[in-house]
Parts: structure tokens; sequence; C-alpha cells
């Protein structure tokens, strides 16, 4: 099937391969069921959703958008045949939610850093949670958080994750016709640098000696940043195997001071263990 | 949704999980007979905590940082936080880059009003659960607003590679500027937009409106030849007229127990409202000829009182996004160099642009090696909070004759008019200092 089904397609209009099930308020639908759940984050990805302009409404005409809080007043209950979930865990309310979550979607996919890898939150995993609460409110009582903010996959099992900060609405568009055809998705797990060579950019870590992530970041953006003049700053988290030391090293050799490379990796997808444990060596040494 | 009836008299309307907003929220109002008890917008989106991790950090990695607290509008992050930053180093851009900014921002309206006044608000007028849905019977509508919405997100791409998270933004420019046929290539599609956007009024215009009228305290932006955007004093109605650098003195926060966003006030007179109603009001003779044209067809002039009639303001506000991004366009060279930099100092810097929601408030702090030591952040959101129940309390004793589901579809419909972003509003104020 094809990945982008046009709006006015009607050729794309898939038989789904499950039903819906469940006491519903509407007629039973026969188009697989779609919830979208937020946790801690941005909204961004699942803003992604809507801004597939060209696709949204051939999207919403195989699937059956049953709860999304941000973009319907229609929250039916569940069980879904497919989750999207958004954002990463920080309270004790939210680890349980996450639980319910996982038992109602029969195909659970978390989008975007914040749930694959705990986000831009998770810089508190090495601070005192405590005094960032007092930093910012002036009743800390009031507030109830983790001291860690964590992925989804650390509380329950997770069907696929896509990554990016935010995710690559094409990516979205590609990973949802998948699932609809009930085959695997074509989604690369190498590094931004194949991605930054296709585009026949200069490469500005060598020509400029810029810090540029790309060598150990999944590919996802279209190497936007080296073609903005810029190096990657690892929005897209860890690649599928990365040689983070030899990073560190060429970084150092670029003249980077030890605490400029701590925060290079302790960025947007800081918790994941590739870069977590190449700040944390950059940190000892 | 959920509208629970209570022993005697007394009714308590829940909205549990509020929808078609952007994070996570409720509402909650008491009624004893006629009379409102209580009001409550409560916000449970989970704090993210920005202010306490920015410290330490680089103030080169602020922009892209804090553009992660919103991603329905990362522009309006990364602009205040340039500008604070700017101020601090003493940084003065190049006009060029100045409209580049402007351009982008503008991008970033046309994509957050196109979302709201279609998708999220329209579907309370017309009696559907969304846009999706609405779509069924008002296909056309919906396809204008998904491409009104595309061309504002081009915008963000052709400028900042992508429209949720842009990456060019940078303290003192941009790292990659466009040239001149990359913007030329934008023009068409912007003149269609320019022209939908006036349809668009006298579509809007002709809803039907609930009778409510409130004398607000509008605080914006306030700019000698330009409706306000990036630069201006921030002023009211009420005689307000200040520089971003006094935004302290003269705001404060409270945090109250059911809200994880901090509420903003007025030290002197409580509840204000930021946002296109109170731009459209207090800048009503710089919006371009076409929008004021339109806008005065509809009979939508200042003052403007009716908070229900933000939905045509906001259309209103896309005529002036496209005419002024044309404007730009046409007058566009690039500059000599994408950015300037300066040397690294210490100090501090305020700065309030105009987010699409309203007001948003930046501070910053940096060492001599340019190292964050304090931010201090303050979204649209968290002070049109306390305005948001105002609006409420006063609203709700008109519908109490409604059954509870309806009264409860009116208060959402109420609170939407703000458009509120509770992902941003989390992102709080730190109040004291902390040595």
């Amino acid at each position: 099937m094809k990945s982008k089904p046009g709006p006015k397609d009607k050729t794309t209009n898939h038989q789904p391969p499950t039903t819906s099930h469940g006491e519903r308020s509407e007629a039973p639908s026969p188009r697989p069921t779609v919830a979208v759940f937020k946790f801690a984050s941005c909204d961004g990805c699942q803003l992604s959703l809507l801004d597939a302009e060209d696709e949204l409404l051939g999207v919403a005409q195989a699937l059956d958008i049953v709860y999304f809080p941000e973009a319907t007043s229609i929250m039916l209950k569940g069980p879904y045949d497919i989750g999207l979930v958004e954002g990463s865990i920080t309270t004790h309310h939210d680890a349980e939610r996450i639980q319910q979550v996982r038992r109602q979607c029969r195909t659970l996919v978390t989008i975007g850093a914040c749930a694959t890898s705990g986000g831009i939150q998770a810089l508190r995993n090495w601070k005192d949670v405590g005094a960032f609460v007092r930093m910012v409110y002036a009743n800390p009582d009031f507030i109830r958080t983790l001291k860690m903010s964590t992925p989804v996959a650390e509380h329950v099992p997770v069907d696929f994750e896509l990554r990016g900060c935010p995710i690559n609405k094409h990516q979205l568009i590609e990973l949802i016709g998948a699932m609809l055809a009930g085959r695997k998705p074509n989604i690369p797990t190498y590094s931004v640098c194949l991605e930054c060579k296709r585009r026949a950019n200069v490469c500005v870590a060598v020509a400029r000696g810029d810090a540029c992530m790309g060598p150990v970041t999944q590919a996802g953006c279209g190497a936007i940043c080296p073609s903005f003049d810029r190096g990657c700053y690892g929005c897209f988290g860890p690649m599928e195997s990365t040689n983070t030391a030899s990073l560190t090293e060429q970084f150092r050799i670029l003249g980077r001071s030890d605490d400029d490379i701590v925060r290079a990796f302790r960025s947007y997808s800081a918790w994941a263990w590739q870069f977590r444990q190449a700040g944390e060596e950059c940190e000892k040494s | 949704m959920s509208a629970k009836a209570a022993t005697g008299n007394s009714r308590s309307i829940k909205v549990d999980y509020l929808t078609r907003v952007e994070g996570e929220g409720s509402i909650q109002v008491k009624l004893k007979g006629d009379q409102v008890q209580d009001v409550q917008l409560q916000i449970f989106e989970p704090p993210r905590l920005f202010e306490a991790f920015l410290r330490g950090r680089h103030y080169l990695e602020v922009p892209d940082m804090v553009a992660r607290i919103c991603g329905i509008c990362p522009i309006a992050y990364q602009m205040s936080a340039v500008h604070a930053l700017e101020r601090i180093l003493d940084i003065t851009v190049d006009p060029a880059v100045r409209l580049l900014r402007r351009l982008i921002y503008l991008g970033e309206w046309i994509e957050s009003h196109a979302l709201h006044v279609f998708m999220l608000h329209a579907p309370d007028f017309l009696g559907y659960p969304d846009a999706i849905r609405m779509a069924v019977e008002h296909r056309e509508l919906v396809e204008l607003a998904l491409r009104l919405k595309k061309i504002g997100n081009q915008l963000m791409i052709v400028l900042g590679g992508r429209e949720i998270h842009p990456i060019s933004v940078t303290v003192g420019g941009f790292h990659k500027v466009p040239t001149k046929a990359d913007l030329r290539a934008l023009v068409d599609d912007l003149s269609w937009a320019r022209d939908t956007s006036i349809a668009a009024v006298r579509i809007v215009a002709g809803l039907e409106f609930p009778e409510f009228e409130q004398d607000y305290e509008f605080v914006s932006l306030s700019h000698p030849d330009e409706y306000p955007l990036t630069e201006g004093r921030l002023v009211s109605n009420r005689g307000l007229d200040i520089d971003a650098s006094e935004f302290g003195d003269q705001f404060m926060e409270q945090h109250v127990k059911y809200s994880n966003a901090l509420q903003c006030r007025l030290r002197e007179r409580s509840a204000y409202l930021v946002g296109p109603l109170a731009r459209f009001n207090l800048n009503f003779d710089k919006l371009p000829e076409a929008a004021q044209q339109v806008a005065r067809e509809c009979d939508v002039v200042p003052p403007c009182l009716n908070p229900f009639r933000g939905i045509v303001v906001r259309a209103v506000e896309l005529v002036f996004a496209c005419e002024e991004a044309l404007r730009l366009i046409a007058q566009y060279e690039p500059p000599a160099a994408p950015r300037v930099e300066a040397p690294v100092r210490a100090g501090i810097g305020h700065a309030a642009t105009e987010a699409p929601r309203g007001v948003l408030y930046h501070r910053y702090e940096i060492d001599e090696r340019g190292l964050i030591l304090n931010a201090r952040i303050v979204p649209p959101t968290a002070q049109n909070q306390k305005r948001i129940e105002d609006d409420l309390w006063h609203f709700v004793p008109q519908l109490t004759a409604l059954p509870l589901d309806k009264i409860t579809a009116k208060c959402e419909q109420a609170v939407r008019n703000y458009d509120p972003c509770i992902s941003c509003a989390t992102h709080f104020v730190k109040v004291e200092r902390v040595p």
C-alpha cells in the first residue's frame, strides 16, 4: 500500500486488519481505532499529526480517531487498536496511567524524544528534583513529581518507538500506513550523516570544525541542521550502534571542554543509555 | 466531560479533561441555586521545570531549549529568548535579520491561528466534536483551514528548517538566511492566504455569539509604527506603559494549590487579558487597511469586549499576518552576514514578544562565561488563567436554566476563547532567587 494516502484518493481507503471492539456510543466502526495520549511533553509530536495537512483527512478516513483530546471532544473508552503515546513519565499518577493505557491498546507506539527517552525534562535525573521544584514554585508542597523523568518503555512494553524532538510527520504517516497494512515500517536506524551526504552538504565537522552530533544521532530529520550551516544537536537521539567514545575524542581534538561535551550529550535525549553513558564517562574523566 | 448533580440545590460542573486545547487541564464550577460559589481552572499538566534545568546551560543553547516548552509556538519562545539575551550582550541585529524574524514569527501566527480558528474553536460554534467530523459536512472549510495552516508552516520551514522546533534562530540572527528567490516562491500561496483570510473573517463573523461582555484590562505590546509582534512597550487600556525590564515590578505570580501553572496578576489591579483581543483593541490603527476594512465591515471594532468574538479577531490577525508577510518579502534584501556575534559578558536581560496567544515575557541572568544563572519565563496562558476563571464567574449565571451538559459545553467553549496553551503555562515562573 501507499505510505501517504491522499485525502481524495479513494483507492487508499484501507481495509483494516482488525475491527473495533468494546462498548461504544457510535455504530461499530470497521476501521481500526486510534487513541492519542499525552504525558509530560510540549504537544509538538501529537501536533505533527495535525501538521500532516495533506494526509490528515485521508488518515482520518482510514482510521477512527476515538481519543485525541488535543483535537477532538470525542473521548471513547478503550480498548483501542492503536495507541500513540507522547510524553515522559514524571508523576506517580502518570506511572499508573501508562499501565492502564498499555492494557487498553492492542499496539502501543511511543512518539518523540519524551516518550522514547524521557525528553528534555530528564535533565532533572542528574539533579535534586526537590531543589528544582523549590526554584520554580513558591509552595513546593503543592507539587507532586517523581525524581526522574523516564521513557514509557521503562514502565510498559512498547511495540514501536518513533524518535525525534519533534518526530518527523512523514515518518509518522509511514508508520501509520505500515500498521494499517500489517508490514514493518520503513524507518531507518542509521545516522544523520547518511542523510547529510545524500543532501550533498559539505561536512560541517570536517570543513569547519563544528561539534556535530550527526555521527551518533539517528536519521529522520533530513539533516536539517548541517543544511542550515550548523552542527547537528542530536534531537533524534542515539542511532542504533553509536561510537560515542570516538565522537567525544573528536570533540576534544576540536577544542571542546568536557563541560561542553557533557552538555552536548545531555539535551533532548539525555536519558537514552548511549548518551547517558557518554556524558557520565566524560564527567568521570 | 461530566456534569455531576449534587445534593440539594447545589450543583457542580466539572470538565475533567479539557479538549481541543494544548495540554492537560480541567475546570470546576460550583453552583448553589443560580449563584456561582467557586471556579477553578485546574492545571494538572506535569511540571517540566524548565527554569531550573536551564541553569548552568550556555546561553547559545537557550533558543533551542526553550522552543521545547511548546510545540505549537516554539518561535515565540525563541524570539523572546534571543531578544532578552541580545539585550545582555548589547547586540543590535541587521535590519534584514529583524525582517526575517518578523517573517518566521508571522508563519507561526498563521499556523497557530488557522489551527485554533477552524480546527479547535469553530467546531464549538457549528456543533461538532472536532474538525475531522466537521469535514463530513464542511469539507471545503476544513480543506481551506489545512491549506492556510500549511502555508504558515511552509514559511517556518523555509526560514527555520522545520515547523515544530525550528533550528535556524540564534542569538544575533540566524544560522542561515534564505535567498530572495526562496521567499518569492511563497508569494502566490501567501496572496491566496490573504484573500482566504479576508473571506474567513466574514465566515466566522457570521457565527452565533453569546451575549457576554466584560470590562477587561487588556495588556499587549505597543509599537509606534507596527502591529505588535517582536518589539514595543507593554501597555494597557488602564494606563500601564512599561518596558519589559519593569515586568517584575508590575506583575506578580501566585501559586495556587490546584494549578501547576503560576497565575500571573497585575499587582495593583489583579486579572488582565493578553492575546489577540488585547492586541486588536489596543492597536487597531496599526492593522493594515485590508484587515481594518473587513473588521469594520463585519462590525468588529474596538472596543470589542465579547471574548467569544475572539475567533473573529484571530481571523482578522490572519489577514494582518499574510499582508505583513507579503510586505516583508517584497522588501527583503539578504543581510551582509546571517548573524552578528558579540563578546560574552555577565548581565541581566528582559524581553517580551507577542506569541499567538499573547505576551510572552523572558528574563535571563548570565555569568561572564555565558552560563545561565537564572531564567524566568511567563507564558500568555499563565497570565490569562485568572481572567479565564473570572469570565466563568460572570458567564455561568446566565446559563443556569440550561441542563448541566449544555452548561458544561458552554464553559468549555468560554475557556477555548483564550486558545489556552496549558503545556506552555506549566513552565512557570520562579518567585525567589535561590542563592
